[in-house]
Formats: C-alpha cells, sequence, structure tokens
C-alpha cells in the first residue's frame, strides 16, 4: 500500500509554500516599517506643534509651513539652484564617460568602472575638503582664471556659490554616471548599425538611436543626483558660507541647535513630499520590478 | 593635430574626467606627507613621513585625541550595522528573487522609496521618533538609523545575484528529493554567497562613510570617525587624519578587487558546471 498525502494535508502544505514568502519579508519589512516609515508620517504631527522648547503642543499651527517662502524663501532658492546647476555639470560630464567606458571600454571595461567608484572609497569629509586646497585663492585654478581675465584680480572662488556647487557635483557624479551606462551597456548595437547601413552620418545615428535609447538612464541619473542634492548640507558647511545656506542646513540647524522641531519638521516633510511627486512618473514609467533591480 | 583631436576627442576628455575624480584623492593622500605649519593643513610646506610615523608607531595615532577611539567606534558600528542589514536584507532578496506574492509592487516601491529619501529627512525624522520614545542618542541610536539605510542596498545587490542564477541547479537538487531547506542550504546559499558578501561591504561602506545620519543621531557621547573629522575640521584637521584616510582608501580598494577576483572564479565555475 502505498502512502498517499489526503486532500486537507495538500492544501495545508500549499498555505505554508504561500507563507514562506511573507515571513523572508517580515523582519526586514518590518525595521523599514517601525524605523523609516512611521518617522517620516509623524513628522506630520511634528510639524503642526507649537510652542517652545521643550513644550510643544499639537495647534494646527500650519504657519510652520508658510515659513517656508516667508522666511527660508533664499534657502530654498539656494537648494534648488546649486542642485539644478550641479546635476546639469553630472550630466556633461558624466554621460561621455559613460559612453566611453560602454563601447570603448572593451576588456578594460570593468576595469574602467572600478576606477569610476575608487575616488569614492576615500572618506567622503577628507575629500571634499581637498576642494579647500583646489580652489585656494593662491591655488592653481584661481590663479589661471585670474591671468586669463576670467576673475578679477581681487575674486575669490572658496565659500562662494562656486566651491559648493563643485563639491556638490563632485560628490553625486558616480549617481550620474551608473544609471546611464547601464542603459548604454544594455542598449541592442545592431540598432546602431541598422541605422548607420542606412546611411546615417554617426552624430545622426547617436542623436535618433542611442541618445533616445539611453533617456532611461539619463532620467534615473538626473533623479538620483538631483534628489539628494537637493536635500544636501554638509558641501555648504565644508566649503560655503552662511551665504550659501540650503534647505538641509535650515533643517539641520533647525533640529540640532534651536532645538524648533516643529519647523524643522515642516521643512523635512515638505522636502519628502515634494520628492514623492517627482518619483511618482518615474515610477509608473519604469515599473515596479526594476526599481530596486 | 585637428584630424587627431576629433578622432580623439572622447577619449581625451574621458581621460580629463577621470583624472579629474582623482585630483581631490591625490590631494589627500599627497597631504598627509605635509611638514604643516600651523594648524591648518591646506598650503604645502615641505615633505614629511612623521606623520606616518606617528599613526604607526607613535602611542594611539600620534596621540592625536579621539582619532583612535573615533576610528574604532566607526568600524565596530560599520561592523554590526552591516551584518544585520546583510541577514535582513537578504531574505527581503530570497523573497522578491524566489517567489511572487501578492504585493510584490508595494514592496518594491518600499525598498526604493529610502534610497530616494535625502539623508537629512531620514536622520531628523528618526531623530524625532527617538526623542518621543525617549531612546537617548548613542551606540543604539545610530545602530538602528544605520541598518535602515543599508537594507534596500543589499536587497539591491542580492537580488542582482539571484537573478543572475540558474534555475536549474535548485530544480535538480529537488528532483533528487533534497528538501527545501537543504537546497537552500547547500544550493542556493553557497551560489548567492559572493552577492551576499559584495552586499556586506557595500553595506559597511555606507555605514563608516555616513556623516549626515550620524549628525543627527549620535549624540554628544559618542563620536564616529567623519563626526570627528568634522569637528576637527573647525581648529584644522591634522595630517594623522589623511593618513589615516589613505589607509582606509588602500584597505578598502584591496577588498574590492579581491571581491570582484572572487566573483569571476565563481562564475567560471559555474560555466564549469
Amino acid at each position: 500500500m502505498t502512502t498517499t498525502l489526503h486532500e486537507p494535508e495538500l492544501a495545508r502544505l500549499a498555505r505554508r509554500r504561500a507563507m514562506v514568502p511573507y515571513l523572508l519579508l517580515l523582519p526586514g519589512m518590518a525595521w523599514l516599517f517601525a524605523f523609516f516609515l512611521v518617522p517620516i508620517l509623524r513628522l506630520i504631527g511634528v510639524s503642526l506643534q507649537s510652542g517652545i522648547y521643550p513644550n510643544y503642543e499639537f495647534t494646527w499651527q500650519w504657519d510652520n509651513y508658510a515659513r517656508l517662502w516667508t522666511q527660508y524663501g533664499g534657502q530654498v532658492w539656494n537648494s534648488l539652484r546649486f542642485a539644478f546647476i550641479a546635476t546639469v555639470i553630472c550630466l556633461v560630464l558624466a554621460y561621455p564617460l559613460a559612453y566611453f567606458i560602454a563601447f570603448r571600454g572593451g576588456r578594460w571595461k570593468n576595469f574602467l568602472l572600478v576606477l569610476l567608484l575608487m575616488p569614492f572609497l576615500m572618506p567622503f569629509l577628507l575629500r571634499t575638503l581637498s576642494w579647500k586646497i583646489i580652489l585656494a585663492d593662491e591655488g592653481l585654478v584661481v590663479g589661471t582664471l585670474k591671468s586669463i581675465g576670467l576673475l578679477g584680480p581681487n575674486a575669490t572662488l572658496l565659500a562662494t556659490s562656486v566651491s559648493v556647487i563643485a563639491g556638490i557635483a563632485y560628490n553625486f557624479l558616480p549617481f550620474m554616471a551608473l544609471p546611464i551606462y547601464v542603459s548604454l551597456e544594455k542598449l541592442d548595437r545592431s540598432l546602431i548599425e541598422a541605422a548607420t547601413d542606412l546611411y546615417a552620418r554617426p552624430t545622426e545615428a547617436f542623436r535618433k538611436v542611442t541618445l533616445p535609447l539611453s533617456m532611461p538612464g539619463v532620467v534615473a541619473g538626473t533623479l538620483l543626483t538631483f534628489i539628494p542634492a537637493v536635500g544636501d548640507y554638509v558641501n555648504v558647511l565644508l566649503l560655503g558660507s552662511p551665504n550659501e545656506f540650503m534647505i538641509g542646513n535650515v533643517i539641520q540647524s533647525r533640529f540640532l541647535n534651536v532645538l524648533d522641531y516643529p519647523v524643522a519638521a515642516a521643512l523635512s516633510f515638505t522636502l519628502m513630499a515634494v520628492i514623492v511627486l517627482m518619483l511618482i512618473p518615474y515610477v509608473r514609467a519604469t515599473g515596479t520590478d526594476d526599481l530596486v533591480a | 593635430m585637428t584630424k587627431f583631436l576629433r578622432k580623439h576627442l572622447l577619449t581625451l576628455y574621458a581621460i580629463a574626467v577621470f583624472l579629474s575624480l582623482f585630483v581631490p584623492v591625490a590631494l589627500v593622500v599627497l597631504f598627509g606627507f605635509n611638514d604643516v605649519r600651523g594648524r591648518f593643513n591646506f598650503r604645502w610646506a615641505g615633505f614629511t613621513l612623521e606623520h606616518w610615523e606617528s599613526v604607526f608607531f607613535g602611542r594611539t595615532f600620534g596621540g592625536v585625541p579621539g582619532l583612535w577611539d573615533a576610528t574604532l567606534t566607526s568600524l565596530r558600528l560599520a561592523f554590526i550595522s552591516s551584518a544585520i542589514g546583510t541577514v535582513l536584507g537578504t531574505l527581503i532578496a530570497l523573497a522578491l528573487g524566489r517567489y511572487s506574492f501578492r504585493g510584490k509592487g508595494t514592496t518594491n516601491v518600499f525598498l526604493f522609496l529610502p534610497m530616494a529619501t535625502p539623508e537629512v529627512v531620514m536622520g531628523s525624522s528618526i531623530l524625532a521618533l527617538f526623542l518621543v520614545i525617549g531612546l537617548s542618542q548613542g551606540f543604539l541610536t545610530l545602530l538602528i538609523s544605520h541598518i535602515v539605510f543599508i537594507i534596500s542596498y543589499v536587497v539591491l545587490t542580492v537580488k542582482a545575484r539571484i537573478q543572475g542564477l540558474d534555475r536549474h541547479l535548485e530544480e535538480a537538487a529537488m528532483d533528487l528529493y533534497a528538501t527545501e531547506w537543504e537546497t537552500f542550504r547547500r544550493v542556493t546559499l553557497p551560489l548567492i554567497m559572493p552577492g551576499v558578501f559584495a552586499a556586506f561591504l557595500l553595506g559597511f561602506a555606507l555605514s563608516f562613510d555616513d556623516f549626515i545620519i550620524a549628525n543627527f543621531n549620535a549624540g554628544p557621547r559618542v563620536q564616529t570617525l567623519p563626526l570627528w573629522i568634522f569637528a576637527a575640521n573647525q581648529r584644522g584637521i591634522p595630517p594623522e587624519a589623511n593618513v589615516v584616510g589613505t589607509v582606509i582608501f588602500v584597505v578598502t580598494l584591496g577588498v574590492m578587487l579581491l571581491n570582484v577576483i572572487w566573483q569571476r572564479r565563481q562564475s567560471a565555475k559555474e560555466a564549469r558546471a
């Protein structure tokens, strides 16, 4: 007599199997839920409080949000401006670089990718502070710009928006370069061949085939650069002056120095909300499976 | 000349960008050899090995106050947070890479969000939570917050490895009457190990180099290496910090290259199998 599994047992086994993915997800997702999602949602509550440290109470204090433009308009403008310019610089530097690695890299491709990431193994603060030496008043860059007349005799670059943007662009370059590289690498080469076979000039083939097909990488890179750049405050603290303060600097000092939690929470939550709004069309276009792939 | 330029314009441009990426790194290394005068190490004043000697042979990093403790704290924090983050993230990656289930799309979006959140928002919101539940800032709060931002990167790395796997190897094991657990332990896990290790390294590096989240959650009693460098910057960073930075750079580069070699060997082995 052979042993067979009875219907109810089979159903129980199937149910147990269906549970497995959820059990695997549980610990990690619970962690993210408790220490990422809950804190961010809680910001809403904190952001509508009023009072003086340490006695805050919930009073629907919408004014905390109005301060974003009444009081911190300058810093918001700095954030958007610096992040935008740094993103454009990254794009101009990273696209040809990614193109070079993907199409001319040959068997050196992996080596070139390691080379691209290598500078970022140097501790962040130390490599950023190096820009103080590069852009120093008596340094090579300022000297050259002065001698060709692009800078006045008394001009400086340190503690200006130039040094801050340089720092941001430097630190976020790989976030731009890697997604562009991935999309160029995935691109079907025979399409470019087909274009040139049909007598398209190389520039035309690039403009009509390569560039449009690499757009997903450009969009992803732009988001991955612009989003952290707009919230950055360390480059300003190291290379700028209070004139260059960004919205991140306001959040940091409201939270850690002034202990004005409601306003800091209102600014944080607004920043997060704007970013989520920027991401929605991207997530729609990419599909949820490729987000974390 | 112009013809040469036009033909090699892209190559020259790429070389220029690569070189400029390395200028700041080279300066950090170089100024570790600077015979510095005064407090600020921004001006070249001559070559010396003094700072290297004091880091390696002097008492506790040449007696620079706090540098040794901060380095140890950062190493400990990076090791523990990345170990926990790697376990949690690998479990999630297995669920996403090996099963289909309801809520997969939502899970993917939820995992993508921490990577898209500015660190200032993440750091400040966790701090606000800790303040309310009355958990005082210190090593524990640092650990909790670092695990949060490590998990998503681990999932990304391990999932890529799982998706590149040949499913037939697992199916073969099951056909030979291995239970699901045996298949996992003896087939799947060894195969994804290089990916898991790469994820651990990535998490370690992210934690070790984090300034912003630590700025919010370390509190006054604990100092990581980035926090130490930041504080030291106000009064001038001693060249010993450049020496430590150079050592970190060389060691992480070595480990990264070893892992690349290991991954290659592993895929060569799979190709033969």
